[in-house]
């Protein structure tokens, strides 16, 4: 029997796996099941702020943020930035692994310093950001309006976003610098070596050896740095530009706490995290199913 | 903000030995959460303290809850958790909201007949008590920090423009001529305004005698819709946006963040709230010396202007704890208590001549200018002048705004100003959808605060 026992036969009776359990499934409950069961019924319902009157409306919350042009607009939004966060992420983060990868003085320190912004808080970064690039304080915001660029990401709605952009993936470079790195270092030398013994030029090597081979983390990345883009972000955005200005950096995880924290707009912004929710199931569902049967394990 | 966040966590350290000491008949804790950032912040706090030396049966603990969209925020979440704070210090635009929150609150004119503290509202000035009165006159909430939106410029900049620094620009049609002069002069910000819709759309609405909404700006009731788009805002609008192009204005951001500008001496002339004048004072360069103080402009030509401005700040109200709690009547009485020291005469004034905010009460106000404090700092009673401008009759549309899910609106109207700034769209795209998505918030408001 090739197969591992069932697990009857390591445990007597049922009562230890369900208590080994228990911590898991508590944290489950509490933590996840619990609250998004508020939200769907939170979703369901009209309330005033105070919660003292509520109205149940079925699915009107849902019928009216579907049919919001500026939540739509959002959601095109939230798409585009998503995308660019992590391809920026992914891309300066294996160009610098592969980068620090090879025998040079002082990889450890510069692995080291590569490594460091992720010791940084999201808000703490954007902070960062700020005081580089405020149009009026920020050192590299002076320099650039001085140059002759007007640059005023306070007003101009595509500065704005790109900011948010650059410091979202900044903040998740060293991440995937970590992950890049350690898939680079798990490839057999022989491997590399006998391609180099065969004429393969170091370019050529990097695309048939060596990409294949960090594919499985590549994909993991592509999902982790998604599923970043998509929520963890709120801290940088929120210090940075409070998706103004108009609507230029307004996420859908921004908009739920928009419509949900400063308006008080709880049954709206309840739909809207449901929805998101649904998104993020389905994209998570999606990846797993059709892009991991492309990647090399 | 990191030292705040110490000196609150300290705070909370301290509650679980403070308790103890109230089962021993020690001082009754009255929470009291407020949304002043410094100096503006301990100049409160200090008040707080002198009521708490003042006498041995209350003790008011006051905390610092972040900016006053965030303060409130705060306060309707402890609500709905039943831990909220007894007094929470709430700004006018979420006067609205308060005044539709049924037990959530506790109305200032049941608090003072149920524990039997007088406070003379008589005293106060016209334009303070209506706004937080209901239409009978009953007080709502407790007046504190009343401001106005006025206009600060730099002296020093002026001087180098070849402008006087003793004639502020007066109405619109000067503020742009001493704008593009301070602009040819080599000055790189003329002209920049901090709370963007306080002061370039409702302020200027009331001096112009213009409905900012319907039903007398929302006083007359919950079905009032957004009225703005007008040819008064569309000249307005239109005017900041030429302005902007010629970069003689500068959109120095939403709600507050304008006043950095002005404090770091980079604009040189601001549209501001008069509680800013704390601030300036202390971080202008060239310090009080070097800041002009005038009324906001207008435009000369529209018949009637100027009328009175508006008030602004903040009012405290009473809150209940949580949806099924009330509060003791002893507690109650803490609360009456402290805001009958704030009405004394000397407190409202020192809180003035500190902060620059008004002197709420008219016996402050005669006291202050008995001690020659306005002959000693020119212009620090602007802000009065300017709310009894046009003779101190207020309108429906200068008695102030009292508009549900007001906080939202202000959003909706600075992204699509933000918009038009930037070329995005046109004065009068950006009008036409304020008041589209503003009717939204108005009827949604309306619908889930029906009796």
């Amino acid at each position: 029997m090739s197969r591992p026992a069932p697990a009857s036969h390591l445990f007597r009776g049922t009562a230890l796996p369900w208590l080994l359990l228990l911590p898991q499934l508590v944290i489950t409950a509490l933590f996840f099941f619990w609250p998004a069961g508020q939200a769907v019924w939170q979703s369901l319902l009209r309330e005033d702020a105070f919660g003292l009157r509520s109205e149940f409306v079925g699915l009107e919350n849902f019928a009216d943020v579907l049919a919001d042009p500026t939540w739509l607009a959002a959601f095109g939004r939230t798409l585009l930035f998503s995308g660019s966060v992590a391809s920026l992420a992914l891309v300066s983060a294996l160009f610098l692994a592969v980068q620090a990868d090879r025998n040079i003085r002082g990889a450890s320190v510069f692995k080291t310093l590569l490594i460091w912004p992720y010791a940084v808080a999201p808000a703490v970064a954007a902070v960062l950001w700020l005081f580089m690039f405020h149009p009026n304080i920020g050192i590299f915001g002076r320099m650039l309006n001085a140059a002759g660029i007007a640059w005023d990401y306070k007003l101009n709605g595509d500065q704005a976003m790109l900011l948010v952009i650059v410091a979202s993936a900044w903040k998740q470079v060293s991440y995937n610098f970590i992950f890049f790195l350690a898939g680079l270092q798990s490839i057999p030398k022989s491997v590399l070596e006998a391609a180099a013994i065969d004429g393969a030029s170091p370019r050529y090597r990097f695309w048939t050896v060596v990409f294949p081979l960090l594919s499985p983390t590549a994909f993991f990345l592509l999902v982790v740095n998604l599923v970043y883009a998509f929520f963890d972000t709120f801290g940088v955005i929120h210090a940075l530009t409070q998706g103004g200005p108009g609507k230029a950096t307004e996420t859908l995880i921004y908009r739920v706490y928009t419509d949900g924290v400063v308006n008080l707009n709880l049954g709206s912004s309840a739909a809207q995290s449901v929805i998101l929710m649904v998104l993020v199931v389905g994209l998570t569902f999606m990846q797993f199913r059709y892009v991991e049967r492309r990647v090399h394990y | 903000m990191k030292r705040r966040t110490l000196g609150m966590a300290s705070a909370g350290l301290a509650l679980p030995i403070a308790a103890p000491a109230l089962a021993q008949g020690g001082p009754i804790e009255i929470s009291f959460w407020h949304g002043l950032p410094q100096p503006l912040g301990g100049l409160l706090e200090g008040i707080a303290n002198q009521f708490n030396e003042s006498q041995r049966r209350f003790r008011i603990v006051s905390s610092f809850r972040g900016s006053y969209p965030e303060t409130m925020v705060a306060a309707i979440a402890g609500f709905r958790a039943s831990s909220a704070p007894h007094i929470v210090q709430m700004f006018e635009v979420g006067t609205g909201t308060m005044m539709s929150a049924g037990r959530a609150v506790k109305p200032l004119h049941e608090l003072l007949a149920e524990t039997g503290v007088s406070i003379n509202f008589d005293d106060y000035l016209p334009a303070v008590k209506g706004y937080y009165s209901l239409s009978d006159g009953r007080m709502m909430s407790m007046p504190f920090n009343s401001s106005t939106a006025i206009m600060f410029y730099n002296k020093d900049a002026f001087r180098r423009a070849g402008l006087n620094p003793d004639q502020a620009p007066a109405t619109w049609a000067d503020i742009r001529a001493t704008a593009t002069r301070l602009k040819a002069a080599g000055h790189e910000m003329p002209f920049t305004t901090a709370w963007p819709t306080w002061c370039q759309v409702e302020q200027l609405s009331a001096i112009h005698n213009t409905p900012l909404a319907t039903l007398d700006n929302g006083f007359g009731g919950l079905s009032a819709e957004l009225a703005i788009n007008n040819p008064l805002m569309l000249r307005h609008l239109s005017t900041l946006v030429e302005m902007g192009r010629e970069n003689t204005f500068r959109w120095g951001g939403r709600d507050g963040a304008g006043d950095a500008l002005f404090a770091n001496g980079s604009a040189a002339m601001i549209h501001a709230s008069s509680g800013a004048r704390a601030r300036f004072v202390r971080e202008l360069p060239g310090g009080v010396a070097n800041m002009g103080v005038a009324m906001l402009p207008y435009y000369n030509d529209v018949a009637g202007a100027p009328l009175n401005s508006i008030i602004g700040g903040a009012s405290f109200w009473a809150m209940n704890r949580g949806p099924n709690a009330t509060r003791s009547a002893d507690e109650n009485r803490g609360i009456a208590e402290f805001f009958a020291f704030l009405a004394q005469a000397r407190v409202a004034a020192a809180w003035h001549t500190e902060t620059g905010f008004l002197p709420v009460t008219k016996t402050a106000f005669e006291q202050v200018r008995a001690s020659g404090f306005y002959t000693q700092n020119p212009g620090a009673d602007i802000p009065i002048q300017q709310l009894l401008r046009g003779g101190g009759q207020m309108t429906g549309n200068t008695r102030g705004i009292r508009l549900g899910g007001f906080v939202e609106i202000r959003v909706i109207m600075q992204e699509e100003m933000e918009r038009a700034l930037q070329g995005g769209q046109t004065p009068q795209q950006a009008l036409t959808n304020t008041v589209t998505r503003g009717n939204v918030v108005l009827r949604n408001f309306e619908r889930s605060n029906r009796a």
